[in-house]
């Protein structure tokens, strides 16, 4: 089995965090902010890692669009034993104007080099949560899509079977690779870094580019207008017996 | 009044005061329209200026075409979110509804006693490809060449999510996910960060393709008009090789949790699955929807599709009894919206107290039985 494999990993503000909006309503708070890695991409990553165990792959190359720091959850993905890394570099400024389309074409080009047959996205960013950027990949690259999977098994090299989740229950899907898949939450668990495979991943290389080495224009289909907090509900009441 | 015509009183604009006497009650007027020659006298009363009765946003309207992409279920059941969708897409214009498959007649029909619905679209595609995204989107594709749409939009489910996406790749559109209000024909806002930050934003594309929260808008009427159903032809795509072998439902006599106006929740502080049967018993007792926090679906408590939160479903009921959650950010993302919120667990100190409208803080094995005992009575 021989399966080149690609998976999208985003660098965004940790879960746990309560973000803050910044005081000119343009963007959220994020200097010293702690970040990690999307865990839907987390997911994707592992996933990707118990294939190749299963010797379905043969390489996994991950891949982060973004400010030099996003190289940090690239460190992170070559520590959980990811072979390649590709940091497409974004500075801050057009970062803010950056959407899943723009990604989504950065991948396509991506895919084509490196002749990857199965990319492996998380469903979405918990940032921006816009849930699109596998979905618009796949179309660009007129490839099947199975987003939300929960299950994945190949079959052999030419196709894999998933289940998807579905508002309802779950479905069962037959499709020929190559192919994109989002992950969702109950993929699987992803595994913790070791010390030695974080030292071992420093050594490892990450191939540094530019938007424009794709011929992707990052011209914004969007502009962010104002960000606010949500209305605050107010408090309620405590009730001393249920019979109330 | 002086002049011709001097039986009618009439509202003048643009006049100039040049004084006035108050002695005799008089107000020197000068101007373009008054009646009479210069020197007369004219009677003046007080009177009401018509307001314009052009509406801007009546003729915006008539020039937008939006297409909503209708929901149906493996049983060809109209998906009653589509409704929330269709009365978000009344908003912005003339609505065409698109409803694919090969059996959904029914729900075609349905969708047509819309008031809000101009024209059905029906495309007769096999009932094994329709939930298929890249098929799916080759239609609405078709359909957009031939009415040229300014708006594509879905209610924000795993299928319209999964569908327009693609489409607007296809286009070369920037999709936007989850509308919750519509403020300009294009601007739109979102919750962003699990619903902590809410973000306005402006869509510089000409083709806006968008998914709707179904909770943050009103669902449409059924039955209150008619208009003509077209059918237009299946896509032409890629033939790609991706199929769906089964799907695996949940069926349950309960109502969807998408929809449900009361809506019983349980968390980790159930501790097994064998416990969960008080809060079915309580949702019974209520006619209630029954769902869960990520803690218990990852357990194998519940299915996963009723998941409440940020990755799962979210929900706006008129009650949401949350019984045993903690209330962590991602789960609140999804219960927002609700109109009362009542929270019981034993831990005073839990988030989901300070959302709560009631909170009860006690043990939910003692109370949450006799609350269903006393509801039964």
């Amino acid at each position: 089995m021989s399966l080149r494999v690609l998976v999208g990993v985003k660098r965004v503000i940790d879960y746990a965090v309560k973000v803050r909006v910044r005081p000119d309503h343009l963007g959220v708070v994020t200097d010293g902010v702690k970040h990690s890695m999307n865990p839907f991409d987390e997911i994707a990553v592992e996933e990707a890692i118990r294939l190749r165990e299963k010797k379905h792959v043969k390489e996994i190359i991950a891949v982060s669009c973004g400010p030099a720091q996003s190289q940090e959850t690239l460190r992170h993905a070559l520590a959980l034993g990811v072979d390649q890394a590709i940091h497409v570099q974004v500075n801050p400024k057009d970062y803010a104007n950056m959407e899943p389309l723009h990604v989504a074409k950065i991948f396509k080009k991506i895919v084509e080099d490196h002749r990857v047959d199965l990319v492996m996205l998380g469903k979405q960013a918990i940032d921006d949560d816009c849930n699109q950027t596998g979905q618009l990949l796949a179309a660009l690259l007129d490839w099947p899509q199975a987003t939300q999977i929960s299950e994945v098994s190949i079959v052999n090299s030419k196709q894999l079977n998933v289940w998807r989740e579905i508002d309802g229950g779950r479905e069962l899907l037959e499709c020929d690779l190559p192919a994109v898949l989002t992950t969702d939450l109950r993929l699987n668990e992803p595994r913790y870094a070791t010390l030695p495979n974080i030292m071992k991943a420093k050594k490892k290389p990450i191939i540094q580019k530019v938007p424009s080495d794709f011929q992707v224009d990052i011209k914004p289909h969007q502009q962010i207008i104002d960000l606010v907090d949500p209305p605050a509900r107010k408090g309620g009441e405590m009730v001393a017996v249920p019979l109330d | 009044m002086p002049g011709h015509m001097g039986s009618a009183f009439r509202p003048l604009r643009g006049i100039q005061i040049l004084r006035i006497n108050f002695e005799y009650q008089i107000i020197y007027v000068k101007g373009y329209s008054v009646p009479g020659s210069i020197g007369n006298y004219i009677y003046v009363k007080d009177c009401w200026i018509p307001s314009k009765r052009v509406e801007f946003s009546y003729l915006l309207k008539r020039s937008k075409g939006t297409l909503v992409l209708a929901e149906c279920s493996a049983g060809h059941d109209l998906n009653l979110i589509t409704l929330n969708a269709i009365s978000a897409a009344a908003k912005l214009g003339d609505v065409s509804c698109l409803v694919v498959g090969e059996n959904n007649e029914s729900a075609a029909s349905k969708i047509s006693t819309v008031k809000e619905v101009q024209k059905v679209l029906f495309a007769q595609e096999a009932d094994e490809y329709v939930f298929l995204p890249h098929i799916i989107s080759s239609i609405i594709l078709n359909c957009h060449k031939k009415y040229n749409f300014d708006y594509i939009l879905g209610a924000s489910s795993t299928f319209s999510k999964a569908v327009l996406p693609r489409v607007a790749a296809k286009l070369d559109m920037s999709p936007l996910t989850d509308i919750t209000e519509i403020k300009e024909p294009d601007t739109f806002v979102r919750a962003i960060y699990a619903g902590n930050v809410i973000c306005t934003v402006k869509c510089l594309d000409p083709i806006k393709v968008i998914t709707v929260r179904h909770t943050a808008f009103q669902a449409a009427k059924l039955g209150l008009g008619k208009c003509e159903i077209e059918n237009v032809p299946k896509g032409e795509h890629k033939k790609l090789n991706c199929h769906i072998i089964k799907q695996a439902l949940d069926t349950s006599e309960r109502p969807d949790l998408a929809n449900a106006k009361i809506v019983v929740s349980g968390g980790r502080g159930l501790k097994n699955k064998e416990n969960f049967k008080i809060v079915y018993d309580l949702a019974d007792a209520l006619g209630a929807a029954v769902g869960g926090s990520r803690a218990v679906v990852d357990a194998g408590f519940l299915s996963n599709d009723l998941q409440i939160g940020q990755t799962g479903k979210i929900i706006a009921p008129e009650l949401y009894i949350a019984v045993g959650i903690s209330g962590a950010i991602q789960h609140i993302a999804g219960i927002r919206e609700s109109k009362t919120i009542v929270a019981i667990n034993k831990d005073a100190d839990a988030p989901i107290h300070q959302f709560a409208d009631f909170s009860l803080t006690a043990d939910l094995f003692e109370v949450v039985p006799k609350l269903t005992q006393l509801l039964k009575k």
